[in-house]
């Protein structure tokens, strides 16, 4: 959470130029606070309304030990948003983070097969793969000018399909306490109960993706090299490699994220199935424009809390499971549609 | 010009009392334009002057907040440009607005395709476009056939034109029409201009250039910061006068003094021979404090050979040499790092990431070229040189055109290039910004820069160049020293003394033949 502190730069401004800088001397307080309201990424207001209403129906929601373990459930696809921001401010999009997410929990169960001796040197090699799918996914789009729509769809399948046939279809093994420790368990804190590991992953996660983003020379190649590919070939960035490079943080993250969820889910063939549009879902609502040029990693983060957390909604308020996609494509167009107006209003 | 035995022609459009705020801010305020019929009546103005969004509200795309407007007397109010177009009142748009994918017919014609009892008449539509191309003078070079996609940017502004007289306008706009074609081909749309304010259609002219205005228009209306400054006879007023009325003050010195020969330096860089796509043999020297103008008509490979210069083409012949060195540009990166920057001919699409701030846009190459580089630039200072005012924060799209080719310059700044090549520095800028843009180029080329401009606008390419190279089909025609007419120059563009030389107005008689 500590993302919240996102660069001024990286975010849409919430209003007009003329706007803002008409605004008269000496106003009353209630207009620096709506202005200072104007500041914040809209995604946080709507995730303080959320939360609120969970707490108003079920006030222990909001007390540390639930909420630490509301924050452990969301860390996976909020670490997954946080990379899959940076494939679409570079004006791609990654399909193939949930079909990665799957691989990593079947593929670490059947090689550990439940042994903590393995775990030291299976992670790097989780890593190294899901570098190397991003590498890939990031190739075919930029050298064969696949639509990265295509690549991403067809390495999803590629990969989903190589589950299968690895599995049999049936995932064998178990993944080993060590191993699943990242996602489960945490560090004792004393009269708070568990700070989970997950939420320090995702924190520490968050914080290196914000800093690349946002305050590193290829951050801010990611953001020209989907605002403008062309302007921003003729000034010399490599579009081509810092896309490629946007699919590998991807992947990377898918991995990260696959690990965390091993934690608390079993060992299916279903692990990550429907993440991808989870994570798209969740960066969108932070802001981001499909399309490239717009987004940041605090928003997305955010915008992966505020999905989670509606789903917790419609669970207390009982509505059927089956009606969580139907209410996510909903907030995907919502979200969408509010960000096309505001573009619309400040253009 | 003094007694006119007719009476004035009616009028058949009144905009009156127009008023429009966006979020807060006036953009236009109490303006009137009163247009006769079958006059050519210009809309003058610096940028943010308020003339397209006027021309926005007289089709519809926008709603006026006060106001109203008449045609043929009679109130209209249009709140989609179909029924503008229905009315009679047809514009043409500075951007293109055609799908590059279909063909010319097919474009001009969208969603009124002629009919047969099954489907389309192909025949018939193609030969409507024929008849409405050549209008224009423009049925040789133009197939109702061809993909629009694979037209220069000249000949689909003739397209867009074909379309907008398709809807037999009473009230034609046309925003800027001239941006992309060549002196020839304004020749061309001037002289179908002409022939149907004949036919009684009255004809909206915006524009920036002031000579196509006192060539073409009968009167013209100035607006500034929103509102109408005055309504004049175009006979009646010089620049001087025009320029003052524009931007409140008198422009003395249009462009800036040449380099003394003395300042003159080494050669920075020099291609031998050089070809690609349609370029070929083409020979030419920067030299460090010298700014070389680059002329000749669209498709003779100006922006061609820029691109070449830059290494966003790779040179498929010859030899290039960078401060005496040889060298093979590979991309635009490698051209960077050896000291090159380019100023795009379209900004917004090629040059700035627009919905960027300022200082990302004015970093962006130096932040590309690696370690280091962009942390030894001072963004103040960059931004103090190029005379930017304003905060490094705002997103460029909120920037005039002057002000964007500022940004654009700094970035080149930054990257401490040496050789710069503008294409099209001015275009789309208004008077007052243009003049800065211009003194910014001597002084960096007093500082040492080896320039090449490239412009489609005469006089800017005799007012600035210290020697001016002018291309024709794909490879040098000639070289002029500074001071050359425009005569002279059409001459060599386009190869063809007598035609050329009636077409400049020059006075040459004998000299050639």
């Amino acid at each position: 959470m500590t993302t919240t502190a996102g660069p001024p730069g990286a975010q849409p401004p919430a209003v007009p130029e003329a706007q803002r800088t008409a605004a008269p001397q000496g106003e009353p307080a209630g207009g620096r606070v709506r202005r200072l309201l104007r500041a914040v990424p809209p995604i946080w207001l709507v995730l303080a309304a959320v939360i609120f209403l969970i707490a108003w129906r079920n006030p222990t929601f909001v007390e540390p030990a639930p909420f630490l373990a509301f924050l452990r459930r969301c860390a996976p696809l909020a670490v997954l948003a946080a990379g899959q921001v940076f494939v679409i401010i570079a004006g791609e999009f990654d399909l193939s983070v949930g079909a990665l997410v799957t691989a990593v929990v079947v593929v670490a169960a059947r090689l550990s097969d439940g042994d903590a001796a393995h775990t030291w040197w299976l992670i790097p090699l989780l890593l190294a793969a899901g570098a190397l799918v991003g590498l890939v996914n990031g190739l075919v789009t930029t050298r064969l000018r696949v639509p990265s729509f295509i690549a991403t769809l067809g390495m999803l399948l590629v990969l989903g399909g190589a589950v299968f046939l690895w599995s049999g279809g049936a995932p064998r093994g178990s993944l080993a306490d060590n191993f699943r420790q990242f996602g489960r368990f945490g560090v004792e804190l004393p009269g708070l109960g568990q700070l989970p590991y997950a939420v320090l992953i995702l924190l520490a996660v968050g914080v290196a993706l914000w800093l690349l983003l946002s305050h590193s020379r290829f951050g801010h190649q990611v953001y020209a090299a989907g605002g403008n590919p062309r302007a921003a070939a003729l000034s010399g960035v490599d579009v081509r490699r810092v896309r490629t490079a946007a699919f590998v943080i991807s992947g990377l993250s898918a991995v990260v994220a696959g690990i965390l969820l091993g934690g608390f889910t079993g060992v299916t063939a279903e692990a990550g199935a429907g993440y991808e549009f989870q994570a798209i879902a969740a960066v969108v609502l932070g802001g981001a424009v499909l399309g490239g040029g717009r987004g940041s990693v605090g928003a997305s983060v955010a915008g992966a809390l505020t999905l989670q957390s509606v789903f917790t909604l419609l669970n207390l308020l009982g509505l059927a499971k089956s009606l969580r996609d139907a209410v996510q494509g909903l907030i995907i167009i919502g979200a969408a549609a509010y960000a096309a107006h505001r573009l619309r209003r400040s253009g | 010009m003094t007694a006119d035995p007719r009476p004035p022609d009616p009028v058949v459009l009144g905009m009156h009392g127009i008023s429009k705020r966006f979020f807060g801010v006036t953009v236009l305020d109490d303006v009137r334009l009163e247009c006769r019929a079958g006059e050519i009546h210009a809309v003058m103005g610096e940028n943010g002057a308020g003339k397209s969004t006027l021309m926005k509200i007289l089709v519809g795309v926008h709603q006026p907040d006060a106001g109203r407007i008449e045609l043929n007397g009679a109130p209209v109010r249009f709140h989609h440009p179909r029924q503008a177009l229905a009315a009679g009142v047809s514009i043409v748009h500075q951007e293109l607005n055609l799908l590059p994918q279909r063909t010319v017919a097919e474009n001009i014609f969208l969603g009124r395709e002629p009919r047969r009892r099954f489907g389309v008449d192909r025949a018939a539509m193609d030969q409507a476009a024929t008849r409405l191309l050549a209008a224009l003078g423009a049925e040789d070079v133009i197939s109702p056939r061809s993909l629009v996609g694979r037209l220069p940017v000249a000949r689909q502004q003739l397209v867009e034109i074909a379309k907008a007289l398709s809807f037999d306008p009473r009230v034609l706009v046309l925003d800027e029409p001239t941006a992309a074609l060549s002196p020839h081909e304004v020749a061309a749309l001037f002289d179908r201009i002409r022939r149907l304010r004949a036919d009684g259609l009255t004809v909206l002219y915006i524009s920036h250039r002031l000579r196509e205005v006192f060539d073409l228009t009968d009167r013209i209306t100035v607006l500034k910061d929103g509102r109408r400054v005055d309504t004049v006879e175009t006979s009646e007023v010089d620049t001087r006068r025009l320029v003052h009325l524009m931007v409140g003050r008198e422009l003395d010195h249009y462009y800036p003094p040449r380099a003394a020969p003395e300042r003159i330096g080494p050669v920075r860089l020099a291609v031998r021979s050089a070809g690609a796509g349609l370029l070929h043999d083409v020979d030419l020297d920067l030299r460090a404090g010298e700014i070389v103008g680059l002329a000749g008509l669209a498709g003779s490979g100006r922006t061609e050979l820029a691109r070449l210069l830059f290494g966003a083409t790779r040179m498929t012949a010859g030899r290039l040499t960078i401060d005496g060195r040889a060298s093979r540009l590979r991309s635009p990166r490698h051209a960077i790092r050896r000291g090159i920057g380019l100023l795009t001919e379209d900004r917004k699409s090629e040059g700035l990431v627009l919905q960027r701030s300022v200082r990302d846009n004015t970093l962006l190459a130096a932040r590309s070229l690696g370690r280091g580089a962009a942390r030894r630039v001072a963004l103040a200072d960059l931004l103090g040189r190029v005379r930017l005012r304003g905060g490094a924060d705002r997103e460029v799209r909120y920037l005039s055109g002057g002000n964007q080719q500022k940004v654009v310059l700094a970035r080149w700044l930054a990257t401490g290039a040496r050789v710069l090549i503008f294409d099209e520095p001015t275009r789309g800028i208004d008077v007052g910004a243009k003049a800065s843009i211009h003194e910014l180029m001597r002084e960096l080329a007093d500082a040492g820069a080896a320039i090449l401009m490239i412009s489609s606008e005469l006089p800017e390419v005799i007012g600035m160049a210290d020697r001016i190279v002018v291309l024709r089909q794909g490879t040098v025609a000639g070289e002029l020293p500074a001071g050359a007419t425009e005569a002279e120059i059409m001459l060599l563009a386009t190869g063809e003394p007598d035609r050329a030389g009636a077409a400049a107005g020059a006075s040459r008689e004998g000299g050639t033949a």
